[in-house]
Formats: structure tokens, sequence, C-alpha cells
């Protein structure tokens, strides 16, 4: 989870880099709280993107959020504004970190959630604010820092296989890649892949070939 | 701070939290069934995955450097990781490595 204060750096100082006072970089943070769609974000802004463009992108590159509170909904326990906050924080890293430690007997599942949750984010605001002032403050090539998010998503997969410990899950995503690049759905390539990845899932239960 | 801004970082926030809150809005009691179970264990290893590949997507792997840079460093995240198993080197290191590869023009 200390992943989040390098990485929330490197999008401070790409903020920065654009000129941005820092404490945009601070709100975005607390806001929107999502790594990959605020990486996204310095780019739309460069673009000057179309509201409605902001809203579609975010929602495309989100929606594998989708299936994460699918997985979790039997584990929040928690109600009103609690629960809101463990959905609002449901960001890669939370789900990759709830979903590995598995539940122990006596233990306040709701606390430890919440608990999990906000040091998550406290460790990406603190991070985004930062790099935000760290740009400000010193004149810094950030070519190649957007490397962080794939580095992200490579030390999660590895996680994710000690949590499963199963190959086929990756063969899936192998394939769905490989046949949504042949269509060359390049825009939606991420929801494209995600949805043959779940119907090649779906197939596999089907055929008996997966648990 | 500009009102496009301010428009901005709101729609951002709404669109993300609502792709959050969706299951939650729609399933009241989905989570209990054993096909979410399979679903809810075996698709976020495919999706992350997925994740990887897309960050890459970008790359030219047909013309110089070849996708070196990117695969240097995407080689060093997991044998680092794979060695101390600490996100925060791992991330860190990589990154590093690729800033170089990419800033100094060393395989260009």
């Amino acid at each position: 989870m200390f992943g989040y204060i390098p990485m929330g750096m490197a999008f401070g100082l790409l903020m920065a880099n654009a000129d941005y006072p820092w404490y945009v970089a601070t709100l975005m943070g607390l806001f929107i709280y999502a790594g990959a769609a605020q990486f996204l974000a310095v780019g739309l802004l460069a673009a000057q993107a179309g509201l409605l463009e902001v809203a579609v992108a975010t929602f495309l590159l989100n929606s594998r959020h989708i299936f994460y509170g699918l997985s979790l909904m039997h584990r929040f326990k928690a109600r009103g504004w609690r629960r809101f906050y463990l959905i609002f924080g449901l960001t890669d890293e939370t789900f990759s970190l709830l979903t590995s430690q598995p539940y122990q007997p006596g233990q306040d599942e709701t606390r430890a959630q919440l608990q999990m949750t906000a040091l998550n984010q406290s460790y990406w605001v603190v991070g985004c604010t930062l790099g935000a002032l760290l740009g400000q403050a010193i004149e810094f090539d950030t070519t190649g820092l957007e490397f962080t998010l794939p580095a992200l998503f490579i030390v999660l997969v590895i996680e994710q296989y000690r949590s499963v410990r199963r190959l086929f899950p990756f063969a899936i995503a192998v394939v769905a890649a490989v046949v949504t690049f042949v269509l060359g759905g390049a825009e939606q390539m991420l929801l494209i892949s995600i949805a043959l990845a779940l119907s090649l899932l779906l197939l596999g239960r089907r055929a008996g070939v997966t648990p | 701070m500009s009102w496009y801004l301010v428009g901005f970082i709101a729609v951002m926030a709404l669109a993300t939290c609502l792709t959050r809150a969706l299951p939650f809005l729609l399933f009241r009691r989905g989570g209990d069934h054993p096909l979410m179970a399979y679903i809810g264990r075996y698709l976020p290893p495919a999706i992350m995955l997925l994740l990887v590949i897309y960050c890459m997507q970008a790359v030219d792997f047909t013309e110089p450097p070849y996708g070196a840079p990117e695969l240097l460093a995407s080689g060093m995240v997991v044998a680092v990781h794979l060695l101390w198993r600490n996100s925060l080197i791992s991330i860190g290191t990589g990154t590093a490595l690729y800033m170089y590869l990419v800033q100094s023009g060393l395989l260009v």
C-alpha cells in the first residue's frame, strides 16, 4: 500500500509540470481518488476535453471497479456513511488488499476495512500533494514517470497470482487481449477485453474447464 | 481555479464513484451467489493483467527500440517484487529504470 506514495507523487509531479497549483492535485486525490483516472486526467486536461467526454472516458476506464463491488458485496457489512466511504474508496490497490487478506474470526471486519481504506487514501493524498509541491519547487524532467501506473499493475498481477494460485485467469486475459487487438477495438479496448474475459470465465465454468 | 477545472473534477469524481457504487445499487444480495463468488475470485486477476496490457498498447514493438525500455523496466519490477515483495521498491526501481532508459536515449 506504500506504492500509493510514489505513485501519487508521480501524479503530482505531472500536474505541476502542466502548471497547475499544488492544491489541484490534492483536491483530485481527495475527491476523485482513482490512480489510473487521475493519470488519464492529465492528458484530458491538456486537451481541454469536453465534460461529457471526461465522464465517458472515466466511466469506461474505471468500469472494472463494477466487478470489485460485485466480489466484495458479501464482505461489506458496514452501514450509512461508513458503507459509502468503503464503496467510494474501492480502488485497485484497496480492492487487492481487501481480497488478499482473509477474514479472521473475532476481528471487527468493518473497522479493519475502514482503516485500510482511509490509510490507503491518506497515502495517496499525501503523495499527490508532495509531488505537486516538489514539482513547483524544482524543475524536473518527468519523461517516463508515467511508467508508475503499469508498474503498479504489474505488482498487483503478482499479488493476485499469490492470492488465487491459478494460471487460467491470466491465460484468459491474454486471449481476450489478443482477440480485442485483432478486432481492432483500440478506443474501448479495455472495456471490450474485460467483457470478453468475463464471457470466457463463464464459458470455462459451463464447460467444466475451470473450477 | 477555473469553473472548467471544478466541473472537470466533479464529473470525474462522480463517474468514478458511479462505477464503484453500481453493483451495490443494482444487486442487493448478489454477493451470496456462488457464480458471483466465482467471478469475484477469478475476474480481478484477469483484469489486472489486462490493465498492464492496456498501459502498453501505445508501445510500438516493430520499430527501434522495439519496446525495450518497457520490457526491461517491466522485468525489473517483476524481479524486484519477487525478491523483496515490497511494492514501493518494486514500483520505484522499475520506474527509475524506465525514466533513465527513455531520457538517456540509450536504446534509440
